[in-house]
């Protein structure tokens, strides 16, 4: 055990010796919370639109105020000719034009109705998808009120509750993101980084032939960064309490052992990596590509994995990230319990122990 | 000249003959082109929805049977309890629970109004928008239906006076797959080429053998060029098979001029590289260069508008933007693909990347030296 001790010691020395590392360590968790925290929104907000307003009446304009002033859209241009669409399409001006037929107004009186053409720039389908949806939304809404104005018809009215985060702020979903990601990755990549590290340099081969076991080794290897990747996950739970109003509805205690679970199933995925590469090259490309996308894409982090096809949806069983963003939600937003989660933090136990199991045998073969 | 020759057959046997990274370098961007395209979509295909149904009247069953009919619905629950709803909610297994109340079809016919309430988990706010979109407007529909039965009326005009009509421009057909492969091979082609030119030089520091090539007469500029070149030709050789998988697996577009895709690549790769070699000479160790390397790219990646709109983005990260490669990268890469847009088009982009070029460039090279 003595030797245990002293072996932890100098991979903590190691550690706190190499200061730029440390900094980059520390800082960067906050950094990227932070920038991510107030960049990454999927909300429309402002959105340029043009208008080509062939009318001109009260009606187009009062429509035209309406969709402004719901806060989703600026209106940026406003054109005078059907010419000018092509151009300021092209040059990505605006995503958006909405376009007024002629004697509106006078349609709509006279013939009871008058039709508004919608013109989205479809390069980006989810984005032209989501603005089509908000804008008819509003005309479909002004529309219903020129009904019941004057005829008295049965009125259906859908009444949203958005539950949980009924102002729709992103950050609720992307501090649990970015969290899974930074924690897995930081974790995954150090721990694989600093073993590859010895056994480039030779060092290794010192460890192995000491009395100390190689479970040790790993373990007294591994040790530090469990540590550090926990002050880090704590610094983000308290950016996103004190800085974006995550809420913590759930226990706090909870969510601490949630996130001490999972940076242990990150590190061991990270000693997996190890073992199998033979220099730090190939153990950075690993950890860099074979989680970095596949963390940000199929881990609920942005895009729901319901909608996917579904071999991605298969695939997406397999990306730890998805159980653990399943958990912090659940803990944080929903304020929900053990009988909730439990499901999530045993498959997170079982990929540990695959990991481990796994490393302990291929650990073995290069021994001998 | 015949220096750069040399250095630049001592870097590609080295790749080559590295037999564990060579496929790593190909297979795998390739790979993850392949399938992660096809996760990025907000199209709601699935939306679990779990129906409370107090009223049960032929005016409430009516409007469920409108969501089962919907291909967008997984009406796989009823229940009698606003609660029971809500705990499914909770367990992530319904995205929405409809709860239609007590005389509902009463109130319908003899109050003309009459309330459904809808409860959606909108941790994802930008789902929850859309399903609430969605939702509202299958309950519109089925509005019309009502009012054209119930009060003999069937002229469209009066129930619905306003009319809109919208078409999608440059992808009717709403793939959100053309949007995504330039998107994703922006990222693919970065990772590369700031990776490997990264850890290049501070591996040979880690190794010793800079010292060795340290005393030799190689200039610095010669040094430099022969570390770049391999790595822009990898960098651009995964840009065409990227472009091709894109065209013949995905039916992405190309409206604009080929060479003139290739020839921002360049620029935008140089920019990339440069900087890769920067942080490379100021690096001590590849554990730090990777982490630094690892930090930029997922602020410069996510800032870069590939998966959210940089319009949606405050003043000021669009003000960070302006010295985001990827930024531009992202943008001009889809405007030319997708629009057909021309060189005056990319202009302002393509002068601001050619500056940044000589910026990392000369950073990269002033700050090489010659003594370790």
């Amino acid at each position: 055990m003595n030797r245990f001790i002293g072996f932890v010691k100098k991979e903590f020395i190691h550690i706190f010796r190499d200061r730029r590392t440390l900094l980059i360590l520390f800082g960067m968790p906050i950094a990227q919370i932070l920038i991510f925290g107030y960049v990454i929104t999927n909300e429309i907000k402002e959105a340029k639109i043009a208008v080509y307003d062939k009318s001109k009446d009260a009606v187009t304009r009062e429509i035209t105020d309406k969709l402004v002033s719901s806060g989703y859209f600026t209106l940026a241009k406003e054109i005078d000719h059907s010419g000018e669409i092509e151009e300021i399409f092209q040059k990505g001006e605006v995503r958006e034009i909405v376009i007024f037929e002629q004697d509106f107004d006078k349609k709509l009186k006279e013939e009871g109705s008058a039709s508004i053409q919608l013109l989205l720039d479809a390069t980006d389908a989810n984005m032209a998808n989501l603005l089509q949806s908000y804008t008819s939304g509003i005309i479909q809404d002004y529309s219903q009120k020129i009904t019941i104005e004057k005829s008295n018809a049965p009125v259906i009215k859908p009444k949203p509750r958005m539950l949980f985060n009924n102002e729709l702020k992103g950050v609720y979903m992307f501090v649990p993101g970015t969290m899974a990601m930074i924690l897995m990755l930081v974790s995954a990549m150090m721990t694989s980084i600093s073993i590859t590290r010895e056994k480039e340099t030779g060092t290794m081969e010192v460890l192995l032939v000491s009395p100390l076991k190689s479970f040790q080794v790993i373990i007294g290897k591994v040790t530090p960064y469990v540590l550090l990747a926990f002050i880090n996950g704590i610094v983000i739970i308290a950016l996103g309490y004190f800085v974006f109003e995550m809420p913590v509805k759930g226990s706090l205690v909870l969510l601490l052992s949630v996130t001490l679970l999972y940076i242990i199933m990150s590190l061991s995925l990270g000693i997996l990596i190890s073992t199998v590469s033979n220099s730090q090259e190939v153990a950075m490309f690993v950890s860099m590509f074979a989680l970095m996308l596949p963390t940000l894409l199929l881990s609920n982090f942005i895009f729901p994995v319901e909608n996917m096809p579904w071999p991605l949806q298969w695939l997406s069983t397999i990306i730890p990230a998805k159980y653990f963003v399943t958990l912090i939600k659940g803990i944080m937003i929903k304020g929900t319990g053990l009988a909730f989660v439990w499901k999530e933090i045993v498959i997170l136990l079982l990929f540990t122990s695959i990991f481990i199991t796994a490393s302990i045998r291929k650990f073995k073969i290069r021994l001998e | 000249m015949k220096t750069i020759l040399f250095i630049l057959q001592k870097e590609f046997i080295q790749i080559f003959r590295n037999k564990t990274m060579l496929p790593m370098i190909f297979l795998m961007p390739i790979l993850q082109l392949l399938i992660l395209v096809n996760a990025a979509t907000f199209e709601m295909k699935d939306i679990d929805m779990v129906v409370v149904d107090k009223d049960l009247s032929s005016a409430s069953r009516q409007l469920t049977s409108k969501f089962e009919g919907s291909p967008f619905y997984n009406l796989n629950r009823q229940s009698f309890s606003v609660k029971e709803g809500k705990d499914k909610l909770l367990e992530d297994e319904a995205d929405l629970v409809m709860v239609i109340p007590d005389h509902f079809e009463h109130d319908l016919r003899n109050e003309n109004e009459a309330d459904v309430q809808l409860l959606i988990n909108a941790i994802n706010g930008t789902a929850a928008g859309l399903i609430n979109a969605y939702t509202s407007g299958v309950i519109a529909d089925y509005n019309k239906n009502i009012i054209s039965e119930w009060t003999k009326q069937p002229k469209m005009a009066e129930t619905n006076p306003l009319e809109v009509i919208y078409s999608y421009w440059y992808n009717p057909e709403m793939n959100y797959k053309i949007y995504m492969v330039p998107g994703i091979l922006v990222i693919l082609v970065t990772i590369i080429s700031l990776f490997l030119t990264a850890l290049n030089i501070v591996r040979e520091k880690e190794m010793g053998t800079i010292e060795q090539i340290n005393v030799t007469p190689i200039r610095k500029y010669q040094f430099i060029v022969g570390k770049l070149v391999p790595f822009l030709i990898i960098a651009l050789v995964e840009l065409g098979i990227g472009l091709l998988i894109g065209k013949f697996l995905f039916d992405v577009p190309m409206i604009g001029s080929l060479p003139l895709l290739f020839g921002f690549a360049f620029v935008y790769l140089l920019v990339i590289l440069g900087f890769g070699l920067f942080l490379s000479v100021i690096s001590e160790s590849q554990q730090q260069v990777m982490f630094v390397v690892f930090f930029f790219m997922l602020v410069f990646i996510l800032m870069g508008g590939i998966f959210t709109p940089a319009e949606s983005m405050p003043e000021w990260a669009r003000y960070v933007n302006i010295i985001n490669p990827i930024a531009y990268f992202m943008r001009v890469i889809r405007m030319i693909m997708l629009k057909g847009s021309g060189f005056i088009d990319i202009l302002p982009e393509f002068i601001g990347l050619v500056i940044y070029a000589f910026i990392s460039l000369s950073l990269a090279v002033w700050r090489y030296r010659k003594v370790a």
